[in-house]
């Protein structure tokens, strides 16, 4: 009796996890049969949240008929760019998603590869970079931050929850830079994630957190720390108030993109297909209620929009990084 | 609050809400005793579904019963196969395996279920109490003291090295230590010691190598020395009875370790399984010395103190979670991605603006761990019997499962090369008398203490730290007093028979 209980239960999870994952029958206007979506890190990651919740969007308005995905980690990502591109003529069928981090980590070299080795088909979602201070710091902006930072670097610490040259020390000196400080200097505090970096800033450690938008966009309006830079041209629906780094006369913007790429020579006719697909996502009330429920920003960029878009990332980041010395 | 409590009680004892409970602890056990399996995995897996449910109180109280179901249950493949599926079991198979071994298996899950649900209980009552006040607990702890902390937890190592193996034990800390330094640390932005090799970039996977350390060595030496491990099958395995003065042994035990195991894992740089560490290291050195040389060989106090003081660490990591929307694992950072899908904002306005949220989960704790208990006693007769399965049988399984563990989560095939590659080590090391628990230790504590120390060493331009901030100091004089007490202890015995 208890045995087959804990059978029944096996059995209720297999119909569970297979009541989710078959497809969703589509009403008219369905472009593709099928995608397979390539994930380059673990179940439960940005990455896996994004190819998901975009097939899920793609395959409810029924613009795909069906979605599979595949998990592939190793190499902080890298194992999976270079499977794409070892077997590009048998992976037609297959989007891997990716962001900011694939330029980053091709200049540094830590990928053999970079996005010119592979067919970009959009870049489709995005996060501003913010620069955050605990409630109760005298930091009210930027100029005071670099005024504090001016009076005492090393008392002025940055953390982050990239590695040093990672994303986030990038962004933290992109702005000293652009404010005309010494981007050099920056004493920057490197945590193993966001979550640990916010808490790090909340106990004091640190003076200040530069860290994605959307993770600090709640506390900040639980009043539990103050943005007061973001990087984005226009100010932020979600945190009306907080003020940015062009608006504060530092002339700098970043977006930590994340998008889709497909094998290297794939066909054009097919390319234009999955192009087509993710802009008549946008369209869908099943893509906004994805969206909405993951605080993500419409960024789109598409074809060759997405290649200018990379080449001056590239750029910018490879100045920074030669300047920094990481290169 | 006496309002919210009472919403939160009614939210918590609706109908639904107690199918998901049942539910979630349900999946959460049966996936924790699978050796290789944790929470982690299997919550994300479940997010859609929970999601699909749209109401976040019945998602988050289901995900949470998972979460500790699984803890709950993690301790079953530790003690029946010594393969821990969550770094947090692993020290309950220092002692709850030699104790199968004995024939004690069915003793040995009735204390770890009795040892989960107090320290899973105490520790809701903890968080329901102190939950407001403990956010600012969590922020306490600086880069310097999370160092110390893992100093406090290396330093106890000779509390898992067997009787005259502290040597062996020292090595095998040093050569963990050394393996967590293979990988993209959260300090460099190049990658360490990986030969070239792209595998290795994120360093040895946990599961790997606790896999590789446990589980395989023991299916291998039942293959190549068949006789020795027999013994499991000699006892009583059915014997479930816990006599009154083993009761009263482990009362202590399991009420020292709810309190200190909520107040680790309310850290958010700590966890269950820093916890149960500690726990095992803190009942060892207060033992008495009659009783420290049973610690590794089946002591039962061993197997109560791990096991309590994680499922306490479990349930604390929920104070940095809802009170502040601070991860404090890779587990809580999936439940927080989960919550924030569900257009919850965890935070110090959670308890304001959604306080049926916010009771209904507390509530739901104990109603859990109350259901894993009732669950868990009747099977343990039948969960033993595992052990009556003939060898032919058991040890394929026990060999599937560990492969399946390395590489589900991660789906990477070379996971499986390294988890046979340093089975074989491993199994080698066991034929030397070497233990394998302190490189597992090591290998965890490794990267938590070099991260931590650098950071605060780039805070405080040098090792200031050390003695400028008091609590930095208090943490490492315990260090120093782990070190210095058992070795002052053996010294003393050793006077002492020299002058009988």
């Amino acid at each position: 009796m208890k045995l087959s209980m804990s059978r029944r239960i096996l059995l209720a999870t297999a119909v569970a996890t297979l009541g989710f994952a078959s497809p969703v029958v589509a009403d008219g206007h369905k472009m593709l049969d099928s995608v397979h979506f390539l994930i380059p890190g673990g179940a439960g990651g940005g990455w896996d949240g994004t190819a998901r919740g975009t097939g899920e969007a793609l395959t409810k308005a029924g613009i795909v008929g069906n979605a599979s995905y595949e998990n592939m980690s190793g190499g902080g990502g890298g194992k999976a760019i270079g499977y794409l591109i070892e077997n590009a003529s048998s992976n037609h069928g297959t989007l891997m998603v990716n962001s900011t981090p694939i330029v980053i980590r091709s200049l540094t070299g830590v990928f053999p590869h970079n996005f010119r080795d592979l067919t970009l088909v959009a870049g489709t979602i995005g996060d501003y970079a913010a620069i955050v201070v605990g409630k109760d710091s005298p930091v009210n902006s930027m100029a005071d931050l670099l005024a504090a930072y001016e009076a005492d670097p090393s008392a002025t610490a940055i953390g982050g929850g990239s590695v040093p040259g990672g994303m986030d020390h990038l962004v933290a000196a992109m702005v000293m830079e652009a404010a005309g400080k010494d981007a050099l200097g920056v004493k920057y505090i490197p945590y193993d994630a966001g979550g640990k970096a916010m808490a790090a800033l909340l106990s004091g450690e640190i003076a200040a957190l530069s860290t994605g938008f959307s993770e600090a966009v709640d506390l900040a309006n639980a009043g539990e720390v103050k943005i007061i830079g973001v990087t984005s041209d226009e100010r932020v629906s979600a945190a009306a108030d907080a003020q940015t780094m062009k608006e504060q006369g530092i002339d700098t913007s970043f977006v930590n993109w994340r998008g889709f790429f497909a094998a290297p020579g794939l066909p054009a006719d097919m390319l234009e297909s999955y192009q087509a697909a993710i802009s008549k996502m946008y369209e869908t009330s099943e893509w906004e209620e994805v969206r909405a429920r993951n605080g993500w920003v419409n960024i789109h960029n598409s074809g060759d929009d997405f290649n200018a878009f990379l080449e001056e990332q590239e750029k910018v980041i490879g100045d920074l990084m030669k300047k920094l010395g990481f290169l | 609050m006496l309002e919210g409590l009472l919403l939160g009680i009614q939210t918590a004892f609706s109908i639904q809400n107690l199918l998901m409970v049942v539910g979630g602890c349900l999946i959460g056990t049966f996936i924790g005793m699978l050796p290789g399996l944790g929470p982690m995995s299997i919550i994300a897996i479940m997010i859609p579904v929970a999601i699909s449910m749209g109401d976040p109180s019945a998602a988050l109280i289901l995900l949470a019963g998972v979460y500790y179901g699984a803890i709950f249950g993690g301790s079953t493949s530790s003690i029946l196969l010594n393969a821990p599926g969550v770094a947090g079991t692993v020290a309950s198979s220092f002692d709850g395996y030699p104790m199968a071994k004995k024939g004690q298996a069915g003793k040995a899950l009735t204390v770890a279920a009795i040892a989960s649900f107090c320290g899973g209980s105490i520790g809701a009552l903890l968080l329901m109490i102190f939950a407001p006040a403990l956010s600012s607990v969590a922020l306490l702890f600086h880069s310097s003291e999370y160092f110390a902390l893992m100093v406090v937890g290396l330093s106890a190592i000779a509390a898992f090295a067997g009787a005259g193996q502290v040597t062996k034990a020292l090595m095998m800390t040093i050569l963990g230590l050394i393996l967590a330094t293979v990988g993209e640390g959260a300090l460099f932005n190049m990658p360490r010691f990986t030969m070239g090799l792209m595998d290795l970039q994120s360093g040895f996977g946990f599961i790997t190598l606790a896999m590789a350390m446990f589980a395989l060595p023991e299916a291998l030496f039942l293959v190549l020395k068949p006789r020795s491990s027999n013994s499991a099958e000699a006892g009583e395995i059915k014997d479930l009875r816990i006599s009154r003065q083993e009761a009263k042994a482990i009362a202590p035990v399991i009420g020292r370790q709810s309190i200190q195991g909520f107040f680790i894992g309310v850290l958010p740089g700590a966890g269950a399984t820093i916890a149960s560490f500690l726990g095992y290291a803190v009942e060892r050195n207060i033992a008495t010395k009659k009783e420290q040389d049973e610690f590794g060989n089946g002591s039962i106090k061993g197997l109560a103190a791990p096991e309590t003081a994680n499922n306490a660490a479990c349930t604390g990591s929920f104070v940095p979670l809802l009170t502040l929307g601070i991860p404090g694992s890779g587990t809580t950072a999936i439940l927080l991605g989960a919550l924030i899908a569900l257009n919850v904002t965890p935070g110090p306005r959670l308890m304001i603006d959604d306080p049926q949220i916010f009771w209904a989960v507390i509530i739901s704790m104990y109603i859990g761990n109350l259901i894993l208990l009732v669950l868990n006693l009747p099977l343990i007769p039948y969960i033993a019997k595992v052990l009556q399965i003939p060898r032919n049988y058991l040890i394929p399984f026990i060999l599937f499962f560990t492969l399946m563990g390395a590489y589900i989560g991660q789906n990477n095939a070379t996971e499986l090369l390294m988890l046979v590659g340093f089975g074989i080590c491993a199994t080698a090391f066991k034929f030397a008398n070497y233990p394998l628990a302190p490189l597992l230790i090591g290998f965890i504590l490794g990267g938590m203490l070099e991260d931590n120390f650098s950071r605060s060493m780039q805070l405080y331009d040098g090792v200031a730290f050390m003695w400028e901030r008091p609590m930095t100091l208090g943490l490492l004089l315990i260090a120093v007093g782990l070190v210095i007490l058992p070795s002052y202890r053996a010294h003393r015995a050793s006077r002492l028979s020299a002058k009988q």
